[in-house]
C-alpha cells in the first residue's frame, strides 16, 4: 500500500472522499458508495490504479450503514495498492442493498460481483450476469452475512426422514 | 468432393484433400452439451455449460462452486490458529504456500512481520518453494496426460512425491501439513533436512529433463498447445490474472519481486516472462520457475541461521510442554490460547503473497476478539478461470482441455 496514492486519491476525488485512514501500512479511503464508479474509474484514470486486485464486503450487523463494499486496487505501474471502501445501508424494507456494477471498467469484477451477491446479497445494477455462483440457484439467503446461523443446513437433495 | 485419382497420391495431394474436406463442410445446428462436473479432464469439479456448432464451441458458461466448503464462514468461528488447517484445504497441490500467506496477514494485523525469527522466515520460504515445485509439477503432468503423455505424469508425481515425503517427514502429514504458526513455524526442521533436499536434486533435475525431452519437440504436445489459448497482457490484466498465466503474457508481476516479503530480496532469481500467451508459454513459465525455486532453495538452504523458530511472546505462542504441565502460569496460558484464540486488535489488513497461482490475498477484519471478524481469502485462480469462458470461445472443442489444464484451477482454492 502506499500513503503517495492516497494523497493523490484524496487530491483527485475531492469531495466524493467521506474519510481515510492507514493501519500497519494498509492505506484506506471511504467514498459515497452512490458514486463509486466515478470513484474508481477516476482512481484507474488519473492515480493510475489499474489493476482491480479483489472485491469483497464486509457485514457490521448492528452498525449503520451495516455493509461495506471493500475494493482493492494496485498500479501495475508503480505498485502503489490503496482499498477503497463504500458503507451501504441495509434498506428498512428487507430488499438487498444497491450498488453500481464496476464489469464496465473492469471485466474481471464480474465474477467477484457475483460472489459478493451470492454471500453477501448485494445487488449490483447494471451486472450482466448477476446469479448465484458458489453456492446453488435454489440456495435461499446470503450464507455470510451475520445473521446467518453457520449451524444452518439447506441440503439439495433432500431425503425422507424414515430413510437415515 | 476429390476425385478417385488422387485420393492414392503423395502428400501433396493429401493436402489438396483436406483443403476439399473443409469446403464441402456439412452445415451444422448449435448443440448444447455439459462437460463435467466430474469430467476426466476436470481438476476438482467444475461444469462447463458448452453451445458447439460441429467441433467449435460458440459459448461457454463456466459454473465453479461444487467444491464450496464455506471457507469465511468457517474461519469466523475458529480462533486463529484454527483457521491453518482450513488454508491447508485452499490450494491443497501447495499447501504451505497458503499456511505461510495467512500467517502472514495475521501477523501483519498484530504488527509482529518483523519481529518474527530470521530462522523461521527461512525455513517458511525453504517450504513455500518446495510447495511452489510440487505445485507446477502436478499442473503440468496433469496437462500433460490430458493430451496423452501418461508416462511424464508418473515422472513428474514421482519427483513430487520425493517432496511431499520430505514435508511428511517435517510436519508429519503429507499434504495437509498445517506447518505454520502465527509467529513461526511449529517445529524446526528436521535434523538433515538441507542434505536431503539436495540429495533429491539431481533426481529432480533429471526428471525436468526427461519431462522436456519428451514434451518440448513433440508434434502431438506442440500442436495442441501452441497459439492455443493466446491471451494478451491487456486482456490478462481486466480480468485480474496474477502469477505464472499473467507472466506468461509478458507482465513481470511477481509479488516475491515487487512487494519482497520474508526474505525474498536476500536471494539471486529472475522472474520467467513469456511472450505470447498460448498455452506452451504457460507451460514454460512454470518450467522455468521450478528452476528458479530450486536456485532459491539453494540459496537458503546456504544463509539459514541457527536459532529460534517461534517469537518469543508468551501471548501468541504456547508456553513449552515442560511448563504446562508443571507450572500453573504455564498452564493458564496454554489454556487462555486454546480456547480464547490469540487476541489481536481491532483493525484490518490485507496481506498478500505470490501463492502457486498468482497473488494469495488474505483481507483479515479483527474485532479485537481471538477469532477473526471477516477472513476473506482472494484466491488467483477464481479470477483466473473467469477468463477460460472467453478463451475458449469460437476454437475447437479439444482445445479446452489443455486451456483449462494451463490456467491451473484448484477447485478447492477456486470455490473455497
Amino acid at each position: 500500500m502506499s500513503v503517495r496514492a492516497l494523497e493523490r486519491a484524496k487530491e483527485t476525488l475531492g469531495d466524493a472522499v467521506t474519510g481515510s485512514h492507514s493501519y500497519r501500512g494498509d492505506e484506506t479511503i471511504v467514498v459515497d458508495a452512490t458514486r463509486i464508479v466515478e470513484v474508481l474509474s477516476k482512481l484507474r484514470s488519473e492515480v493510475e490504479l489499474d489493476f482491480l486486485v479483489d472485491v469483497t464486503c464486509t457485514d457490521y450487523l448492528g452498525r449503520e450503514p451495516r455493509f461495506e463494499m471493500v475494493y482493492h486496487l494496485r498500479s501495475m505501474a508503480h505498485g502503489d495498492r490503496l482499498r477503497v471502501k463504500a458503507p451501504l445501508e441495509d434498506p428498512i424494507d428487507g430488499t438487498n442493498p444497491n450498488i453500481d456494477t464496476i464489469v464496465p471498467l473492469w471485466v474481471g469484477a464480474n465474477w467477484l460481483e457475483r460472489e459478493v451477491y451470492d454471500l453477501y446479497g448485494i445487488n449490483f445494477v447494471g451486472h450482466p450476469d448477476l446469479r448465484r455462483i458458489l453456492m446453488y440457484e435454489q440456495f435461499k439467503g446470503h450464507p455470510l452475512r451475520k445473521d446467518y446461523p453457520k449451524e444452518k443446513r439447506q441440503p439439495l437433495v433432500r431425503r425422507e426422514i424414515n430413510e437415515y | 468432393m476429390v476425385n478417385q485419382k488422387t485420393m492414392i497420391l503423395g502428400v501433396k495431394d493429401l493436402e489438396d484433400y483436406v483443403r476439399d474436406d473443409e469446403a464441402d463442410e456439412l452445415p451444422t445446428e448449435p448443440m448444447t452439451i455439459n462437460m463435467g462436473p466430474s469430467h476426466p479432464a476436470t481438476h476438482g469439479t467444475v461444469r462447463i455449460v458448452l453451445t458447439i456448432e460441429g467441433e467449435t464451441v460458440r459459448n461457454a458458461d463456466v459454473q465453479v462452486g461444487y467444491l464450496h466448503r464455506c471457507f469465511e464462514k468457517e474461519a469466523e468461528h475458529a480462533t486463529y490458529t484454527q483457521v491453518f488447517p482450513y488454508t491447508d484445504r485452499l490450494n491443497y497441490v501447495s499447501p504451505m504456500l497458503n499456511n505461510v500467506g495467512y500467517a502472514l496477514a495475521v501477523e501483519k494485523l498484530l504488527g509482529i512481520v518483523e519481529k518474527v525469527p530470521e530462522r523461521a522466515q527461512y525455513i517458511r520460504v525453504i517450504v513455500g518453494e518446495i510447495s511452489r515445485i510440487t505445485d507446477h509439477l502436478t499442473c503440468n503432468a496433469a496437462s500433460a496426460m490430458e493430451l496423452g503423455a501418461m508416462t511424464i505424469f508418473f515422472w513428474a508425481i514421482k519427483a513430487r512425491e520425493w517432496l511431499w515425503e520430505l514435508l511428511e517427514e517435517l510436519s508429519g502429514a503429507r499434504l495437509t501439513h498445517s506447518y505454520v504458526r502465527v509467529g513461526g513455524v511449529a517445529y524446526d526442521l528436521t535434523p538433515n533436512f538441507g542434505e536431503k533436499l539436495l540429495a533429491l536434486y539431481p533426481k529432480i533435475e533429471q526428471a525436468i529433463k526427461d519431462i522436456e525431452a519428451e514434451l518440448l519437440e513433440n508434434r502431438i504436445f506442440r500442436d495442441r498447445m501452441d497459439d492455443v489459448g493466446t491471451f494478451t497482457a491487456e486482456q490478462a490484466l481486466a480480468y485480474g490474472w496474477t502469477g505464472p498465466t499473467l507472466r506468461s503474457t509478458g507482465v513481470p508481476y511477481d509479488v516475491r519481486k515487487d512487494h519482497p516479503y520474508l526474505v525474498y530480496d536476500r536471494f539471486e532469481w529472475e522472474v520467467p516472462i513469456g511472450e505470447k500467451g498460448d498455452n506452451f508459454v504457460r507451460f514454460s513459465v512454470r518450467m522455468a520457475e521450478i528452476r528458479q525455486s530450486m536456485k532459491i532453495l539453494q540459496q537458503a538452504l546456504q544463509q539459514i541461521p541457527p536459532g529460534p523458530v517461534v517469537i518469543d511472546d508468551p501471548r501468541i505462542i504456547l508456553p513449552p510442554k515442560k511448563e504446562v504441565y508443571n507450572t500453573i502460569e504455564g498452564m493458564i496460558s496454554h489454556f487462555k490460547i486454546i480456547v480464547d484464540g490469540i487476541k489481536v486488535p481491532p483493525g484490518e489488513v490485507y496481506s498478500y503473497t505470490e501463492g502457486g497461482n498468482g497473488e494469495l490475498g488474505f483481507y483479515i477484519v479483527s474485532d479485537g476478539t481471538g477469532r477473526p471478524y471477516k477472513c476473506r481469502v482472494r484466491p488467483p485462480c477464481f479470477t483466473i478461470v473467469q477468463a477460460l469462458s472467453t478463451m475458449i470461445k469460437d476454437r475447437n472443442l479439444a482445445d479446452i482441455v489443455p486451456t483449462f489444464g494451463m490456467l491451473n484451477m484448484i477447485g478447492g482454492e477456486c470455490d473455497r
